[in-house]
């Protein structure tokens, strides 16, 4: 029997036929589309809510330095004097796990314009502060790298400090506010944060050139902090040690040998745990439900492709017993059978993947929720349906190509 | 034509003491207790027997849907006791051309298609070919403006000549009949049986089972079965003539 036979034959079936080959078709269009949509809504969802989380600032890590001993007596923490802008260049160089990173040093004071005056704390730091922090400026611009070179005297206000030096509402952009008797040009204003957990206001803050601070307000060539971010909060433990391995070399101290114990650090490596911890639950939970919702769809589409591929082909048993009367082989009805199925299944996936990846979209466009499509979630559901469909056509085939042309003519 | 002058002929069918036994729960039936004859090339054969006779058993078997028992069944010199079923298969595709009770067309496909069916199965045959053999084998069955039809636009009769032509095709050695009037009204049955006088006139070998005693009269030979056993095998020395029949029958009022 050659197959170029055989294909005309499944040809001139299906092509009889069309309703039949439609529904069948329909079934896995069904199926793989359907699968494709709700992956791409849950794995939306998923991405929206990890990204509201990583909003929250979960991957920033904070170096701090370390407490002192003098006398046996622990004294405050970030006491010592350790952190130097050396480190900060070295960390932003060599760091591989971390995306933006920022000195900080910082003086409280009291703020005044005009008549008004307020007591606020001004930050020394660079302009990636403001995505570590998950900051934005919602009037005016961040001061510059320029800025920072030359340790320009401009500022950016928050929005407390502002409600206070303004309080009549005019634009402070533009104006000169003093901090203690140095005077810094404001060019932007902080969008507002509002209270943490903790209590404290997030809007009380007046952010500088950290050159500025160090040299014309604090006079010192240490830092107090170093703040950065990893590049998602997963490689927060990565960043972690990788940032302890720079410092450990830059300061010197010694590792673990035979003859002493290693010295200990002299700075602190604070990361956003409970953050951290939230955002894995969270996410983990997003993956089993998801995991769930792909199953049960492939599982509804499997059978539903089962049901009308084994309904179609038992309903042409009499077909069979025919062509096996005239001359078919069990397998020529097999061959014939498992074509049409390929044809049909192949056909119907793909035209599924097409209508799930356009109605994807279309949800997303319409009703504005977030999707995402993951390519694997295309793969899979092509796959699982493809198979079904196929198997299913092929399984009912060798049942009736296995009973006896008469019985199978018989056949009601 | 009569008994003595076929002995010249070539058998087509030769059945020696074909026995077939069923096991139906505990109980062994005997649907065939022993049937042997020898069909010569170009007999018209009717094959008559009440149910329960074993005359649907005896079709399996020269239908070569299954094997016998004990005994051995020749068709066209080749012994099918022994054969496998794919190889039975394509002795059905090469030997005989099959008719049924109810036409057994493929649905919604036409004549051509359905009438090409068995040839579509035998590798040896181009699609030209293919083509061609059932346009002729339609129109030897009167059906050469009706090429395009589905079986679904046709009548019982009409059905009926795609499926005889189906059976033509291959050039079969024997075309085996299964109550191939059954369906049909008196008028289209009388149709049907001028097709096969005039194929048995052109020489085509013809078996044609069925319980109707009346078309025994148009065959050239009858074998009648009861019990699993051939009770008579006689030849018909006047062979009425179909075609005369029909002429007598009254006009038809639906047309």
């Amino acid at each position: 029997m050659n197959y170029s036979n055989l294909f005309k034959i499944a040809l001139i079936a299906i092509a009889a036929n069309k309703m039949r080959s439609f529904l069948t078709a329909l079934g896995i269009i069904i199926g793989v589309a359907s699968v494709i949509a709700m992956l791409a809504i849950g794995q939306g969802s998923k991405k929206s809510i990890q990204a509201n989380i990583a909003e929250m600032g979960s991957n920033m890590i904070m170096i701090n330095p370390g407490a002192d001993m003098r006398g046996g007596v622990r004294q405050d923490a970030s006491s010592m004097e350790t952190l130097k802008l050396a480190d900060y260049q070295s960390l932003k160089d060599e760091c591989k796990y971390i995306s933006a990173i920022s000195p900080v040093v910082n003086k409280s004071g009291q703020f005044i314009y005009g008549n008004n005056n307020t007591p606020s704390t001004i930050y020394g730091v660079n302009t990636d502060y403001l995505s570590i922090r998950q900051l934005s400026v919602s009037d005016g611009d961040m001061f510059s790298d320029e800025d920072i070179k030359s340790s320009a005297k401009v500022c950016v206000l928050g929005q407390t400090v502002v409600d206070n030096l303004f309080p009549d509402g005019s634009d402070p952009i533009g104006r000169v506010v003093r901090f203690n008797s140095i005077p810094f040009r404001v060019v932007g204003v902080l969008k507002k944060k509002g209270y943490n957990t903790m209590g404290m206001d997030q809007d009380d803050l007046v952010l500088a050139p950290y050159t500025s601070v160090m040299k014309r307000i604090l006079a010192q060539t240490y830092l107090g902090s170093i703040n950065c971010s990893a590049i998602t909060e997963g490689l927060t433990d990565k960043a972690t040690d990788e940032i302890t391995t720079i410092l450990r070399r830059n300061h010197k101290l010694k590792e673990a040998t035979d003859m002493q114990e290693a010295d200990d650090d002299d700075f602190n490596i604070r990361s956003q745990e409970e953050l951290a911890s939230m955002m894995n639950s969270t996410t983990d939970m997003m993956t089993i439900l998801l995991g769930c919702v792909a199953g049960i769809s492939l599982i509804v589409g499997g059978i539903g492709i089962m049901n009308i591929m084994y309904v179609s082909v038992t309903e042409r048993t009499k077909e069979i017993g025919l062509r096996m009367s005239v001359g078919a082989r069990g397998v020529d009805i097999l061959n014939q059978f498992l074509i049409e199925a390929i044809l049909l299944s192949v056909t119907g996936g793909i035209i599924g993947v097409l209508i799930g990846v356009c109605s994807s979209y279309a949800i997303n466009l319409i009703a504005h929720w977030p999707i995402y499509i993951q390519p694997w979630s295309i793969v899979m559901s092509f796959a699982v349906c493809t198979f079904t469909g196929v198997f299913f056509g092929w399984y009912p085939a060798k049942k009736a190509a296995q009973l006896d042309p008469i019985e199978a003519l018989r056949y009601e | 034509m009569n008994q003595n002058n076929m002995d010249s002929k070539k058998v087509v069918i030769e059945l020696q003491n074909v026995k077939r036994e069923f096991l139906v729960g505990d109980e062994m039936v005997h649907a065939l207790r022993g049937v042997s004859f020898k069909i010569y090339e170009g007999e018209f054969v009717t094959i008559m027997g009440k149910s329960g006779s074993g005359k649907s058993t005896l079709l399996n078997q020269l239908g070569c849907f299954d094997t016998p028992s004990s005994g051995e069944y020749l068709l066209d010199g080749v012994s099918v006791r022994t054969m496998s079923r794919p190889q039975r298969a394509v002795l059905r595709n090469r030997k005989i051309g099959f008719i049924f009770q109810n036409y057994n067309l493929l649905p919604k496909t036409t004549s051509i298609e359905n009438v090409e069916l068995p040839l579509m199965y035998n590798s040896d045959v181009s699609s030209t070919e293919r083509h061609d053999r059932a346009i002729e084998a339609l129109k030897a069955v009167g059906l050469g403006d009706r090429l395009y039809h589905k079986s679904n636009q046709m009548s019982g009769g009409q059905m009926q000549r795609v499926a005889i032509a189906r059976a033509l095709v291959n050039n079969p050695a024997v075309i085996l009949a299964d109550e191939a009037t059954g369906n049909l009204d008196t008028r289209t049955s009388f149709e049907i049986l001028v097709l096969f006088q005039k194929l048995f006139a052109a020489g085509r070998t013809i078996i044609f089972v069925t319980h109707n005693p009346d078309l025994a009269n148009y065959s050239s030979r009858n074998i009648m079965l009861r019990d699993g056993k051939v009770i008579s095998d006689e030849y018909n020395n006047n062979i009425q003539s179909a075609a005369e029949a029909l002429a007598q029958l009254p006009p038809s009022t639906d047309e």
